[in-house]
């Protein structure tokens, strides 16, 4: 469990993928929690297939919205280079959650830029506390790529100060209201996420 | 496609009972807090950070809530609203006040009947802007008052004062936000709406018919009311000292910064300015008797500074901070380290990854791909002047077709200055303007007015995509629907286009699926020495008037590593590997196999188009893909 306060949880990954929603559910659920929080990010454009990345600060009183780099005690990555990108947001002894998937952009189909090798090799050579998740291929599994983020958000759950079911809570209510259709899906997604984390811990 | 359920509206956090704490960004809580006030009216154009106000208030019972066609008339809106006695309320970004500034400058000598807020949003750091602007400015240029929130919590208590303040003093007033205010989200404990009856609008022609005689005659009493407004700035609580142990430095501060100041260095003395214009000097005075230094901490400009300085009190600012972007934790700690005589704050323990770009790019089966696949190969012989929204990305790769992007609507008036003035070396090319529905009906239509007037030999392409897709698919006269998703009436792009004066014979509707239909379409209006316009008529893939149809898939030994579905520019097309290939003279040149990611695909068709050896084909061959299925109907 992550103690400093106020805990600073870094997220980021493509436009698209959900990283501003799994924010919010975080940010509700330390509000639900009883915590001061803020959860900002500088979006626009950038949801355009572009680098999304997405702060909550969560703690007794929070002033500033911003993360400082080298101080974010957890990094979601919902992307592989995006982890990369991110790293050094992180505190010395920070967790990255890493999902293994890779969303190479149009810059690199087109041959302009390479797709870095084995970016999980070059964060763990770096020193950092790499979990990584296969978010994306539990999401095909799931047959919906769009899952990524309750998988990521279950994967997280364990690492969050409070209970897991309150955060599981928060996704299904956002479904039940806007598409109770998936509500099934994200409940399994999370859950898949859950596990995922567990056995990953396990093995660490 | 409906109307938004109103079980759904009920949910939103900003409409939750007074009392109650929720999590709400700084724009939903604007929104609350004009609600709370008895807004009546609010008007807005959709624009990164400021489009959540209008969207939230327009959940909220008991308040008309429109999406103008620009922020001038959103404006003159809310200054009709105003006259009629009711509370209104005008959000835009700060690019939007440029637009809206002409009706600010005036009924500000006439000052207001209700209560009229501007909420303004200041894109800092120029993340979805063509310019970074501090709109303070307007309110020394407007003489109107400023208010600064740092926080979703002062958002909503600064938006209900502003009226107060807006009623009291007959002025607008600007509420100046920032993207790191709008876009915060926090718990914010909500309040009572107070419900204000309207006056009614009472009839004063020597105040509201603003003539020169009328003008002039108003001038001292705006001034006056200017120098009231400064008292009031002294006694604000809104502006207020912490207090700090250690007093070698004093810190003045706004707005998100003032949040970041308390962050780093909780010893300071800090006087935070909630109520930045007029400038409360003799606070300040007071302030920076009892420090040895004095910093002034805001973003973007330094207009407090400056007015501090004019008002004979030494003050640092820009001389040690970025005159631009945020000044954050990081920002200003390295600045003000060396002030305090303290080492450089350490660097972060891990570096950032060396990784690929990842710039923005248009969405899988976006209709603007089509268009700038076609225009990126007529690329050498034409100029194209291109205007803001998504389809900006066009000057990105693989396109590179756009020359110039400049503001809302400019990309025809540019057209026609680079027409008229053209030298030898453009002689011989074509000119295109390339602009969206919602930014041509925004301020597009005088520039097409001009064109025919003036005989400009210019292609304009309207890209209809019957949204206003980069702010996220807000509606607008081009869409058929109301801000409540209802039906409204719905401009007729041919029909106005020919209204302006573009002879019928060059007016083209194509679909832009339609690549080789649409190739030949604009080669041959630019071909013509006349005003021709093009319509490039589909809905954005993110909007509910689009139908995604299956994926295409690439067969893998008919493709011949070609490469040219990349310059599509689809993000679902992949490199699934390449080869070295020896020419026959010799050369060595590359083979790119195609992949396309059938999750992503939706099946729009562009890419089997661009397609040489037909290895691009539909997986469900029956259809054959929006493309295919628009083919059948040819």
């Amino acid at each position: 469990m992550l103690t400093s306060a106020p805990l600073n949880v870094f997220l980021c990954g493509v436009g698209g993928q959900g990283v501003m929603t799994t924010a919010d559910l975080i940010a509700q659920a330390a509000v639900a929690h009883g915590f001061d929080c803020k959860k900002s990010e500088i979006a626009g454009i950038s949801q355009r297939g572009g680098v999304v990345t997405s702060q909550v600060r969560f703690g007794p009183k929070v002033l500033s919205a911003v993360i400082t780099p080298g101080t974010a005690d957890l990094l979601l990555a919902f992307e592989l280079a995006e982890a990369l990108r991110a790293a050094t947001y992180l505190k010395r002894g920070g967790i990255a959650l890493v999902n293994v998937l890779r969303l190479p952009p149009p810059v690199v189909s087109l041959g302009l830029f390479r797709y870095p090798d084995d970016p999980l090799a070059e964060l763990r050579a770096a020193g950092i506390c790499v979990h990584e998740i296969d978010a994306g291929g539990i999401a095909r599994g799931l047959h919906d790529l769009r899952l990524v983020n309750t998988v990521m958000l279950g994967a997280a759950a364990g690492f969050l100060p409070f209970p897991a079911e309150q955060l599981e809570s928060l996704v299904i209510e956002r479904f039940a209201v806007r598409k109770p259709a998936l509500v099934v899906a994200n409940r399994q997604a999370f859950a898949a996420g859950r596990i995922a984390a567990g056995k990953m811990r396990i093995g660490a | 496609m409906s109307a938004i359920e109103p079980t759904l509206e009920a949910r939103h956090p900003a409409l939750a009972d007074a009392g109650a704490r929720v999590l709400l960004s700084g724009n939903e809580a604007i929104a609350r807090g004009a609600w709370e006030a008895g807004l009546r009216l609010a008007a807005a154009y959709p624009g990164t950070p400021s489009t959540e106000i209008l969207e939230t208030l327009s959940l909220f019972p008991g308040v008309y809530a429109e999406w103008s066609v620009n922020e001038k008339v959103a404006l003159e809106i809310a200054i009709g609203a105003s006259l009629s006695g009711a509370r209104a309320l005008c959000a835009m970004k700060h690019v939007g006040m440029n637009v809206a500034s002409d009706a600010l400058m005036t009924i500000t000598v006439a000052g207001i009947s209700g209560g009229l807020v501007l909420a303004i949003a200041d894109d800092v750091g120029v993340s979805s802007s063509q310019n970074e602007q501090d709109s303070r400015f307007w309110g020394r240029f407007a003489h109107v008052p400023v208010l600064e929130p740092a926080d979703p919590q002062e958002a909503l208590e600064m938006a209900k004062f502003a009226f107060e303040l807006s009623q009291a003093h007959a002025t607008p007033v600007i509420l100046r936000v920032t993207t790191r205010v709008c876009h915060v989200k926090a718990p914010v404990t909500v309040g009572a709406r107070v419900e204000r009856d309207t006056a009614g609008f009472h009839r004063d022609p020597e105040r509201w018919v603003l003539s020169p005689i009328n003008a002039r005659r108003q001038l001292p009493a705006q001034a006056e009311r200017e120098r009231v407004l400064a008292v009031v700035s002294e006694a604000t609580p809104l502006n207020f000292i912490t207090p700090g142990s250690d007093r070698r430095l004093g810190i003045v501060t706004s707005g998100a910064a003032y949040l970041h100041v308390r962050e780093c260095f909780p010893d300071l003395p800090v006087l935070k300015l909630g109520l930045t214009y007029p400038v409360p000097l003799g606070l300040v005075g007071r302030f920076a008797a009892g420090i040895d230094e004095l910093l002034v901490v805001e973003e973007t400009e330094p207009f407090v500074e400056q007015a501090i300085r004019a008002g004979g009190i030494a003050a640092r600012g820009k001389d040690v901070l970025p005159r631009t972007g945020e000044l954050t934790p990081e920002v200003l700690r390295l600045a003000v380290a060396p002030l305090l005589g303290e080492p450089a704050p350490s660097l972060p323990p891990y570096p950032a990854g060396n990784t690929f770009p990842r710039p923005p790019t248009l969405c899988a089966a976006c209709p603007h791909s089509g268009i700038y696949y076609v225009l990126a190969r007529l690329r050498k012989k034409v100029l194209i002047s291109g205007d803001i929204g998504c389809y900006a990305l066009g000057a990105g790769a693989p396109w590179h077709a756009l020359d110039t992007v400049v503001a809302m609507g400019s990309s025809m008036g540019i057209a026609l200055g680079l027409d008229k003035a053209r030298g030898d070396a453009d002689r011989s090319k074509a000119i295109i303007a390339v602009i969206g529905d919602s930014t041509f009906l925004h301020m597009g239509m005088q520039g097409l007015l001009n064109i025919v007037y003036q005989r400009g030999n210019i292609t304009v392409i309207i890209l209809d995509n019957r949204t206003t897709a980069m702010t996220g698919g807000q509606d607008n006269a081009g869409s058929g629907r109301g801000v409540h998703g209802e039906d409204a009436p719905r401009v007729d792009f041919p029909q106005l286009v020919a209204a302006l004066g573009v002879r019928p014979e060059r007016i083209r509707v194509v679909d832009p699926y339609q690549l080789p239909v649409l190739a030949r379409t604009v080669r041959e209006e630019t071909e013509f020495a006349e005003p021709s316009v093009v319509i490039a008529q589909r809905p954005c893939v993110l909007s509910d008037f689009y139908e995604a149809t299956p994926p295409f898939r690439v067969v893998d030994e008919d493709c011949t590593g070609c490469s040219n579905c990349f310059n599509v520019g689809c993000p679902a097309i992949h490199l699934s590997r390449s080869e070295h290939k020896t020419l026959a003279s010799g050369a060595v040149t590359e083979l790119q196999f195609a992949v396309i990611d059938s999750i992503a695909c939706t099946g729009c068709g562009l890419c089997a188009a661009a397609c040489g050896p037909k290895a691009i084909v539909a997986t469900a061959p029956a259809d054959g893909g929006a493309a295919g299925a628009a083919a059948a109907r040819c």
